[in-house]
This record gives C-alpha cells, structure tokens and sequence, in this order.
C-alpha cells in the first residue's frame, strides 16, 4: 500500500501534453495569429476603458467646435468630431463594444444552438437525423436579410433581438459542420468501447464526441465572429441595427460614407477598426486551423 | 450472481457460463431504389455454441466471415437480428441499454486498432477509470485513482504515465491500456477482437501472454476472434471455425488442429507455415479457388461449396447441418467422413 502511494506521489509529477497543450503551442509559433491576437485585445481594452480616454461623452455634443470637426489635439478631438459634434473617438469605441458584443453573444448563440443540434443528429442517425437536416435545409433555403427586416419591422429595433436574429441564422452553417463531425467521430472504436462499458448516450455525446469535434467547431467560430460583425454593420447601414444615441461601427460608417467628401475622418477612423478587427479574427481561425489539424496544411 | 470463477479452466463442467443459439445478424442494405425492399446482408447467420467459466473459445476465418460482428452480436453492440444470448441464465438479447447495464461489467471487448480504441482527448487515467465511474460511482476520486494505478501495474504500464495522452504511446503500450481499461471492472468473459493483429510480432507475443496470464489467474473465459491460426492455437481451449457467418467446424484445439473434418478447415490449417524449412518444403497446402463470395447472394446449401474441392449436387440443395463427429467436434459438412478426391 505505502509503495503505492509513492508511486502515486510519482505520478503527478509526470504530465503528459494533450492534443489541446500541443496546439496552442502551434498557435503560439504562429507571427500573424500572435499578433492578431495582441492587436484584438489592445481594441477590446480600449473598448472597455473608453469613457476614461476621453474628457468627451459619446451623446453630449462639443457646442464650442466645428459640426462635423476634423481632428484636433488640443481639444482632445483626436478622431474629430461627427455631424452632430460628438467626439469621433469616444463613439468609434462605443461602437466597438456594440460591435463585438453583438460578434461574440450572437456567435454564442449559434454555437449552442449549432453544436447540441448537429451533435444530437448525427449521434442519432437514421430518420431523425434525416428530418432534423431536412429543417436545416429548408431554413438555409430562406433569404436571410428578409427574415431579419421582418423581425425588426414586427418587434421593433431591439439590440437583443439582433443577436437571436443573427445568432439564430448563423447556426444553421455549424449545425452542419458539427453533424459531419460527428458521423466520422462515432464510427471511431473508442465510442464502441464506451458503449461496451455502459456509458450512457447523453455522457458519449458530452464526454467522447463533443471534445472531439470542437476543432473545427472552434476555427469557425472565429470566422462566424467577423461574419456577424459585418452583417450587423450591413444592418446599420440599412437603418435596421442599433438605435441612437448608441452606435456601431455600421452606424458610424454609414454616417461616415455619406459625407465622405467633406470631412473623410467620419469614415477613416472606424473603417480601421471594422477592418482590423475582421482581419484579427480571420488570422486567428486560420491560425488556429493549423493549430489544431497540423495534417490539412 | 454466481461466483463460477476457479483458477483452474474448468473446461466443460457444469452449465456454460455463455451459451449463444441460433444467432443471426443481419443488416438490411438498401438498393437505393423506392419500392425496392433492402436486402438482409447475413453477416452471422444461425450460430450456435456455448462457453464455460475459465474458458477459451477462439473464433477463426476470412476476413469478412462475420468473426467482429459475432462478438459485437453477443456483447449487444450490435442488436442480433434473431436468436438467444443467454448469460449465467439471463437472455441478453432484446435488452435495453438500461437493463443491460447490470451485465457490462461482466462482459468487456478489446479493439483490434489500440489508438482508434481510446478517445485521443483523454489522460489515460480518465481513460481506464471511465468503467469505475459508470459502474461504480460512488467511489472517491483517491480510490479510483488506486485501482487504476493496480491494474496498470498488473498489465505491465507503470503507474506514472497516468496524466499522458495516448498518442504518446505506442501500439503495444496502447493495447496495453485498452486491457486495463477491460479488466478494472474484474469482468467474467472478455471478447478478443484480433487484440494483435495491428501489432507487430514481437509485441503480438507480449501481448497474447499478457491476455493469457490474466485469464488464468482470474479464471475469464475468452472468445479470442483472430485470423492468425497459430496465434489462435497457443490462446485457445476450443476452436470455432466461421465461413461467410456459418458455422463449419468446432472443436477442441487438438482435435481441431490434428483431425481437421471440414475441407475448409483443412485448407486454412494447411495454409499455417511451420516453423521448420524441411517440414514446410513437404507439406501439402491445400489452396482454395476463388474468392469469398458476397454475404448479399450466398450460395444455395452449403456456403462453401463454391470453393469446397469435394462438393457434390446434394451441397448446392441442402445445407449441411452441425453434426457430432468424435469426441466433442462438431462439423457442418455432408461428406466430412466420405472418401472423395
């Protein structure tokens, strides 16, 4: 008994390296996803402390500058100001809190939705899963910006409702990625196994299968994130996204495109930031899908 | 439950602890065509035998004779089409994983492919500990960990690789996990799926002898599926000899290996090299014509007759049954003791 314990005291010093330490090590070599991830996380700080970077509000306006004002320092107009005064930065930061928000909830929602529905299908099989794609199809099959403007016009312009819409159309792409995944991963002998064992469906579906899908799973979430980014902006620039006095990056550029000739600041300003942050997201599922299948390089 | 396990192998004493009859395992393939009923592929079809406690029955045959679907059949893996599986004098089948529960611990499986069988996203701790937390949870974590260290102890791994991953082992090592994880729960009757045969040779012999010590010094019984006859001959008690998921010969090893009734089974031991120049020069191999045909459309009668050199019209009309040739040998040929050329 005592020899046993000291070979368990042993054993905790050797730690073996999962598939998950080896691929963020691989992440970690990777230049463009390391900076991409350095850069995202300087907008998301700066997103979160942006009512401490500026003596201005984002919904009071500057009555002692020029409407629209371009960029001044002494006045702490570092982005200017847009059409009704309001500090450019403050609002480009605000922007993109509403932004990001509404990338990563509605993301969220389709990857709950996405991975319990593609999961259950593909473990289940048969005529179910047959059905249960069937619907995914059919939806797929409906124009999305209709079904959102829909939304809108009956329930009304409401932050939340964006992200259940989009969330709830975005997941239809991972229900089928994710039912895929399963198919290969259950024919797999270790899922045998554990049926040999006695382990019940709902613990294989948790504990064998959805560890074993979350790869690609995780390298489309960081594509689906900027898809959603640019689709609300899409929204904003219709008129059909966030309400004033809050705003997006879609907002901003819509307002910032309409007097792009006279005060281009409008536009510059969150336009690099919409892009820098779509291409952070777009470095880092490209770096974390050779992370995490080193063979489809 | 009865406590039947002896340390002796208590061949053919007493009920069998497994007795299997008439099992058939078919799967409908579809013809892709509407209004076109599948077709039943019979990948085991109508197989008969029994095992006792402390026994070792090896399974043999082609591939794609039905050697994997007969042991997933008798484990409920796979859900038999017809027939009984009687365990200790419980029928199995038509059981629902509910029910069934009560008897996993009893029966466990080894994989033929050692990585394939364990989850790639689980410390091979967790990975042998997962029969405990099914069947026993209420022990604490400290116990589990004991009894996974014991029995890693017992198959050769030590204890301190617990935390690693199992790509971080090899093929032997793998397989080796793959026991431990069968054996934690003590089980009665462990099913062999080629537990070698992705192994290369130096490691198949470990492994075997490791398989063998286990079962004899906790009494198992064994159904050792293989297709490699020597490896069969050193594990085994019985033999049970499968062509296209029938039945064509069981007997014990010996009788088996030194009268074989059945023409295929004459040609599959012929086909055994022996380990010794001059004998294998001489020895007559007996080489079959064709190839296996398809378990959709086998032929009438016999299912061997095909390829069996001494078939007559009677094998294309009726299919032979199981008969007692000598002392505990059964074979499933019309004309095992006929002189025919």
């Amino acid at each position: 008994m005592k020899d046993q314990l000291n070979g368990l005291e042993i054993a905790e010093t050797v730690k073996g390296r999962s598939l998950w330490q080896d691929a963020m090590r691989r992440l970690m070599h990777n230049k463009a996803a390391v900076v991409s991830m350095v850069l995202l996380g300087i907008i998301v700080i700066l997103a979160i402390l942006a009512p401490y970077l500026s003596p201005w509000a984002y919904d009071e306006p500057d009555w002692g500058y020029d409407f629209p004002g371009a960029p001044n320092g002494e006045l702490k107009h570092w982005f200017g100001t847009d059409g009704n005064g309001r500090d450019l930065m403050v609002r480009t930061l605000f922007g993109a809190r509403i932004s990001l928000m509404v990338g990563v909830l509605a993301t969220t929602v389709s990857l709950l939705i996405g991975v319990t529905y593609g999961a259950t299908a593909g473990f289940l099989g048969g005529r179910i899963d047959n059905v249960m794609m069937r619907i995914v199809d059919i939806l797929y099959s409906l124009p999305f910006m209709f079904f959102v403007i829909l939304l809108m016009v009956f329930f009304g312009r409401n932050i939340f409702l964006i992200f259940v819409a989009l969330g709830a159309v975005e997941w239809l792409t991972m229900a089928r990625i994710v039912r895929g995944q399963t198919l290969s991963v259950k024919k797999k002998e270790f899922i045998e196994a554990a049926h040999a064992i006695g382990v019940s469906n709902w613990k294989i579906i948790i504990r064998h299968i959805i560890p074993n899908v979350l790869g690609p799973v995780i390298v489309y979430m960081t594509l689906t994130i900027p898809q959603v980014i640019l689709t609300e902006s899409f929204l904003s620039f219709l008129g059909l996204g966030v309400q004033e006095p809050l705003t997006s990056w879609g907002v901003l550029i819509s307002e910032g495109a309409k007097q792009m000739e006279s005060a281009p600041w409008m536009l510059i300003f969150p336009a690099v930031f919409l892009a820098l942050t779509l291409f952070c997201f777009n470095f880092i599922g490209d770096g974390l899908r050779d992370a995490l299948d080193p063979k489809d390089r | 439950m009865e406590a039947t396990t002896t340390s002796k192998n208590s061949n053919s004493n007493g009920a069998p602890i497994l007795s299997v009859r008439g099992l058939k395992v078919y799967f409908p393939i579809s013809s892709g065509k509407f209004f076109v009923p599948p077709i039943p592929l019979k990948a085991v079809d109508d197989v008969s035998f029994d095992l006792y406690s402390g026994e070792a029955l090896g399974v043999v045959g082609e591939s794609g004779c039905g050697k994997s679907t007969l042991g997933r059949g008798v484990l409920q893996l796979i859900e038999p089409t017809a027939g009984e599986v009687v365990w200790q004098g419980h029928h199995l089948e038509g059981l629902g994983p509910k029910q069934m529960i009560l008897y996993r611990r009893d029966l466990q499986i080894i994989f033929q492919d050692p990585l394939a069988s364990l989850n790639p996203r689980m410390t091979i701790g967790d990975i042998i500990a997962e029969p405990l937390t099914v069947h026993y949870p209420e022990l604490s974590k400290d116990e589990r960990k004991q009894r996974v260290a014991k029995i890693m102890e017992e198959v050769g791994l030590l204890p301190q690789m617990i935390n690693r991953y199992p790509h971080e082992f090899s093929g032997g090592q793998c397989q080796r996990i793959g026991v431990a994880r069968a054996m934690i729960l003590r089980p009665k009757l462990i099913v062999c799926d080629e537990p070698v045969s992705a192994l290369d040779v130096s490691i198949q012999a470990q492994i075997i002898n490791l398989i063998q010590d286990l079962q004899q010094s906790f009494g198992l019984s064994l159904i050792f599926i293989s297709h490699d006859l020597s490896i069969v001959r050193h594990i085994s008690h019985r033999i049970m000899v499968l062509y296209l998921g029938n039945v064509m010969e069981i007997a014990d090893k010996l009788s088996l290996y030194d009268e074989p009734k059945h023409p295929y089974t004459k040609a599959l031991i012929s086909a055994v090299p022996i380990p010794d120049p001059e004998q294998e020069k001489n020895k007559q191999r007996i080489v079959l014509e064709g190839d296996l045909p398809s378990p959709l459309s086998p032929p009438t009668g016999c299912v061997f007759r095909t390829r069996c050199p001494i078939a007559q019209p009677l094998c294309a009309k009726e299919k032979p049954p199981l008969v007692d040739a000598g002392a505990k040998h059964q074979v499933a040929c019309h004309f095992w003791d006929a002189d025919i050329r």
